[in-house]
């Protein structure tokens, strides 16, 4: 075999004074980095197959373990960066695709980075929440034209409604691309935070069933695990067109990946490979998802709202009109810095545009339809804080969708190898053993505590505001500015120039 | 309600403890014809060999008897048992009434048929007085022979080595550990205690202890003053002077250890209609064919669980845990004995032993699995019957043998996973999940 | 009030650190791993077994048994229960190395210590050392706690 001219990423250094030879590390390492060596009677590392996860760093009792970048680099070259030639060597080896997993990280703008928030001073009284309630509620549906009182009391019933304690919810992930542990964490974290979780489109496993209180189920393109149940088991079914980390991509879990687990989830013998083809082959035109968006209204007797999920793309706000007057009663929308649990890294990286852009574009067009009632807008795409959450629902959001911040919460560690199902942190895999190391109680402790603190921040920035509920908030731009924006951009995501 | 108790040894104190549980308050009066608080027997070899003194020979501590209101005879043998008048007849002539009876008088050693066993300088090894006179009579450089190659022998063997002595182990069997060792077993053990110094004399019948003539005493002055500087044991007539076997082969010797093992005290029941076997019989609750009269311990037939008889099991787990029922079912409460099983564990200069339940019974009936790795001295065997554990043997590696000893004990079918069982790694993982979930003691 | 570590099968990793925290609480330096690890030369065995077949795993511990096998069957008297604590306690200097606990424990949770004369070690719950059993304080899963139990637990 001829030699390989990739060379290591990282280094992993071992303090000798500090390591006890326990080898915990040893066993932490999926992909093999530690292991012990009977001659020499200590545990060695092979920096190769080091991915940066940090498991073993975090797991060493004595702290004897750092991991560094590689100083090795090419020559200086501001063209041809080290990840450039690398992938050269990489892909004159495979001759395969360049897969990828979680979100975009290539040095396009993040636009959040360049809205700041408003706050009051003198003229209104800014409001304090530690003593004064500040509202967070949230419902997502469609909300009728206007609404008739009849002795009281609503002449007709409003749309379903999500109710939200906080307006931000788990995004899909399905089971297969994260671990049944990391759903139920993410679930019972729901459950206590009062808002939703999204199971993707791998269907609902049996396991799951005390969480479908609070469950989106997802109709995808592959219709994995789709049945009367499991769209009966669904507080609002989303039907997904795209993905932000993939749009206009499929998805394929190869049939290794489908072990008898994810085959009763996935309703697929198993070994056989679960392909989402590229588009819906039954939604060609806004009249076909119309068709599938009733067909499922029907079929669960209009009691739950159902949402259309798109990517974030060029033409994103026609999109959106259409799916609206299609009958979606909300949108969710993926912005380009959305995570994956796999992608091509070149669509993942290429392909797509920011959600703040998106997210402008959409709520104006819509609003200049007079048809932004009609639907509630949540977005995706790498929120990454609760200072995100504020300014997307200034810009227009009525609630975030959050995936890659929630799977932090749960111990990723953002090294990006969620394609190779051998995460270390339990997440990104279907491994029985790996997938322990994710103990749903304390991912669901930790989820939570995560919301909890950005809603508490939530409501300070509100407060700063002096709004005393989200709703005030919603479209309300004027509570932006921007900085080192083109008048271009401001003009897009209708926001003034901080001073102006 | 007098409770009496007959035996101050494991039995005896499991039923102190027995009856505690169930009754706080009546009296119990604990009779025994060894002076010292309850000891325990085991340690004997460990006392003469040095490794621990008298103060930590106590199988209680020494407030044990204060905190279970138990009042001590000690120093005091009973006669006989008037079953009649409910009456324990003392050496000092004493009645003593009980509405309660626990025998729990142990066992003796067997006198082997050897002529000259009262002489000067044989020794049982039994009792704390055996070793408490042996330790005042052995040095480094003396020649000892053990005659018994079975626990006790094997353990005065090794305190004895370890002292300096030169010993010498003879027996009938031509292996050592023939009660509960196969042939491969003994071999192993064998050599692991030559290595460590122990000389064996196996397969012929030590007939004849020879003690130093009354000659020596005329011996050449030199001689003797050779032998007082060398020797260091006083030269004294009649005096244990040599082994003797069948073919007249003898061994020079200065003490002989007599260790061919126990038989029960069944002296004291002679003529009170309790009934007897090779012990005294008992049933599931400990109790003899007189109510009111319970037997426990060595001194007591009862159930064995694996061979499923009635049978002697002269082992200390076994007295404590008879013990313990008999007392609790003697003050009033109800607990039934589920059966012991032989049940041995010892280590011989560092090579442990276990073994349990039938470890070396070949018999058509019987499936024996065994691996053996003579160079490191390990070896496992694994008997079964109708497919579930009923013995095993563990040389030199013992860790989580109580595991086996559980899968005995609860039955378990092992069949399909039995080579399972001779692995050193062999744990609790490896039991079928649903035996695994329900593991408790049956 | 009997007390005993319980473990959760399904959160449990097989990381070991459970192994290294009791080392280290049994240890010289009972709050620190790195010197129990690198200066205490009679540094203990684990109280603790890790048992592990393919993705199941688990840390087994004495179970402070109601009806204790391995304190019946002592032949010395050394282990005992503890009835304030709650716990199964072995006296190390009594303690003569028969191993016939070992071979009466149906969990085998009593282990041979390290040196020239071992002797019988099991879990005794960090009494007297720490609050919480090192091994439970440290799970870095959860995998274990510290359970009370009455009678019939
Ligand atoms: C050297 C040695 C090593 C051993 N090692 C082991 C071992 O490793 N494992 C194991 O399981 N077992 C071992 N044993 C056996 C174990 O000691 C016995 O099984 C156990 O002691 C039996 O207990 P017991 O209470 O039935 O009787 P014993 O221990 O025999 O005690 C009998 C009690 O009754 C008293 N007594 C006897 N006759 C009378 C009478 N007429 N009047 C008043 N009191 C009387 C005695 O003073 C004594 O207190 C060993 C024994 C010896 C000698």
């Amino acid at each position: 075999m001829a030699i390989s001219m990739r060379t290591a990423p990282y280094r992993v250094h071992r303090d000798p004074d500090r390591c006890i030879q326990c080898q915990v590390c040893v066993r932490q390492c999926a992909n093999g980095v530690h292991r012990w060596d009977d001659e020499e009677a200590e545990v060695v590392s092979e920096d190769r197959e080091c991915v940066n996860c940090h498991r073993c760093v975090v797991y060493c009792p004595t702290g004897a373990l750092t991991i560094s970048r590689s100083p090795l680099d090419y020559a200086a070259n501001a063209n041809w960066r080290k990840p450039d030639i690398d992938q050269i060597y990489l892909q004159s080896e495979t001759g395969g695709t360049l897969l990828t997993g979680m979100g975009n990280n290539r040095p396009y703008p993040v636009y959040w980075d360049h809205l700041l928030l408003n706050a009051s001073q003198v003229t209104n009284p800014s409001i304090d929440p530690l003593r004064e309630p500040v509202e967070l509620k949230t419902l997502l549906g469609r909300k009728p034209d206007s609404l008739e009182l009849k002795k009281g009391t609503l002449a007709e019933p409003v749309p379903p409604q999500l109710e939200l304690e906080v307006p931000v919810m788990f995004s899909a992930m399905s089971f297969g691309s994260i671990s049944l542990n990391a759903q139920k964490a993410l679930a019972r974290a729901a459950i206590d935070l009062g808002i939703y979780w999204n199971c993707g489109e791998g269907g609902l496993h049996p396991e799951m069933d005390p969480y479908t209180g609070r469950v989106i189920v997802q109709v995808a393109s592959g219709r994995f695990g789709v049945n009367m149940d499991y769209l009966n088991a669904g507080a609002a079914i989303e039907i997904k067109i795209g993905q932000g980390a993939k749009p206009g991509i499929g998805g394929h879990l190869p049939g290794e990946k489908v072990g008898p687990e994810v085959s009763v989830t996935r309703m697929i013998p198993v070994g056989s490979d679960a392909i989402s083809p590229a588009p819906h082959h039954d939604i060609y035109s806004i009249e076909d998802l119309r068709q599938l968006i009733y067909s499922l209204k029907e079929a669960t007797e209009y009691r739950k709202p159902v949402g259309v999920k798109i990517a974030a793309v060029h033409n994103v706000a026609a999109i959106a009109s259409g799916s609206v007057r299609a009958g979606a009663d909300y949108l969710a929308i993926d912005g380009f810095r959305g995570g994956t649990g796999a992608a091509p890294l070149r669509i993942r990286d290429n392909v797509g545009i920011p959600i703040e852009l998106a997210l402008a574009a959409v709520d104006s067009r819509l609003r200049a339809e007079g048809i932004r009632n009609q639907v509630s807008l949540v977005v995706a795409g790498s929120i990454r804080n609760s200072a995100d959450v504020v300014k997307a629902i200034a810009l227009g959001a009525d609630a975030v969708y959050i995936g890659t911040a929630a799977l932090i919460s749960l111990g990723c560690h953002m090294c990006q190898k969620c394609y190779r199902g051998k995460c270390n942190w339990g997440i990104a895999t279907t491994d029985a053993y790996l997938s322990k190391r994710l103990n749903p109680e304390i991912g669901a402790r930790r989820a939570a505590n995560l919301i909890q603190a950005w809603k508490h921040e939530i409501k300070e920035m509100l407060g700063g505001m002096g709004i005393n509920a989200i709703e005030s908030l919603r479209g309300n731009r004027l509570a932006l500015r921007g900085v080192n924006l083109t008048s271009r951009e401001l003009d897009i995501l209708q926001v003034k120039a901080a001073g102006e | 309600m007098q409770y009496v108790i007959i035996g101050n040894s494991a039995a005896g104190i499991g039923a102190v403890e027995g009856i505690r549980r169930v009754d706080r308050a009546n009296p119990i009066i604990l009779v025994a014809d060894e002076p010292y608080p309850t000891y325990s027997r085991p340690l004997i070899s460990y006392y003469l060999e040095g490794r621990i003194e008298e103060t930590g020979m106590g199988y209680r501590p020494p407030g044990f008897y204060t905190e279970n209101g138990v009042t001590t005879r000690l120093e005091t043998k009973v006669e006989r048992i008037d079953t009649e008048l409910g009456q324990v007849v003392l050496d000092t002539g004493e009645l003593l009434p009980y509405d309660r009876l626990l025998l729990a008088a142990g066992s003796r050693p067997v006198v082997p048929p050897i002529k000259g066993i009262d002489t000067e300088g044989v020794y049982f090894f039994n009792r704390f007085d055996d070793v408490r006179a042996l330790r005042s009579q052995v040095r480094h450089g003396c020649r000892a022979a053990v005659v018994g190659a079975g626990l006790t022998g094997l353990k005065a063997a090794e305190a004895l080595a370890h002292l300096g002595l030169r010993v010498t182990v003879a027996d009938i069997s031509p292996f050592v550990l023939s009660t509960i060792l196969d042939a491969t077993g003994a071999e192993i053990v064998r050599g692991h205690l030559e290595e460590s110094g122990v000389h064996f004399l196996l397969g012929t019948p030590a007939v004849g202890v020879t003690g130093i003539p009354a000659a020596v005493a005329g011996m050449k002055d030199e001689w003797k003053n050779l032998k007082e500087k060398y020797r260091k044991v006083l030269v004294r007539e009649n005096r244990v002077d040599s082994l003797v076997f069948t073919d007249g082969f003898a061994v020079p010797v200065d003490v002989v250890i007599l260790a061919t093992g126990v038989r029960p005290n069944l002296e004291i029941v002679e003529g009170s209609g309790i009934a007897v076997n090779q012990g005294i019989l008992v049933d599931e609750r400990l109790q003899t064919n007189i109510p009111g009269i319970y037997a426990a311990g060595d001194i007591s037939e009862g159930w064995d669980l694996v061979t499923r008889e009635r049978r002697v099991i002269a082992t200390l787990p076994n007295a404590y845990k008879q013990g313990e029922v008999a007392g609790i079912n003697m003050a009033g409460g109800n607990a039934e004995y589920p059966g012991g099983m032989q049940m041995n564990s010892v280590n011989f200069f560092g090579l442990s032993i276990a073994t349990a339940g039938l470890s070396n019974v070949d018999d058509p009936a019987l499936e024996v699995v065994t691996r053996v790795d003579s160079a490191h001295r390990v070896y496992r065997r694994m008997t079964l019957r109708d497919g579930r554990l009923v013995g095993f043997i563990c040389i030199g590696d013992v860790g989580r043998a109580g595991i086996l000893t559980a899968l005995i004990r609860n039955g378990v079918p092992v069949g399909g996973w039995e080579e399972r069982l001779l692995e050193g790694d062999f744990g609790i993982i490896d039991l079928p999940v649903e035996v695994r979930r329900n593991w408790q003691l049956a | 009030m009997r007390r005993r570590v319980v473990w959760k099968e399904e959160a449990c990793i097989g990381c070991r650190l459970c192994e290294v925290y009791c080392v280290t609480a049994h240890s010289r330096y009972p709050g620190d791993v790195l010197k129990a690890f690198k200066r205490d030369p009679d540094r203990p065995v684990p109280r603790v077994v890790l048992e592990e077949k393919g993705p199941v795993s688990f840390a087994l511990s004495c179970r402070q048994c109601e009806e204790p096998e391995c304190v019946k069957s002592c032949l010395t008297g050394a282990l005992g229960v503890d009835p304030a604590r709650g716990v199964v306690v072995v006296d190390e200097q009594h303690c003569i190395g028969c191993w016939t606990c070992i071979v009466a424990c149906p969990w085998g949770a009593i282990r041979p210590s390290r040196g020239e004369q071992p002797v019988a070690i099991k879990c005794d719950l960090c009494l007297g050392r720490l609050g919480i059993p090192a091994c439970v304080g440290n799970c870095p899963n959860e995998a274990l706690q510290l359970q009370e139990c009455g009678k019939e637990g």
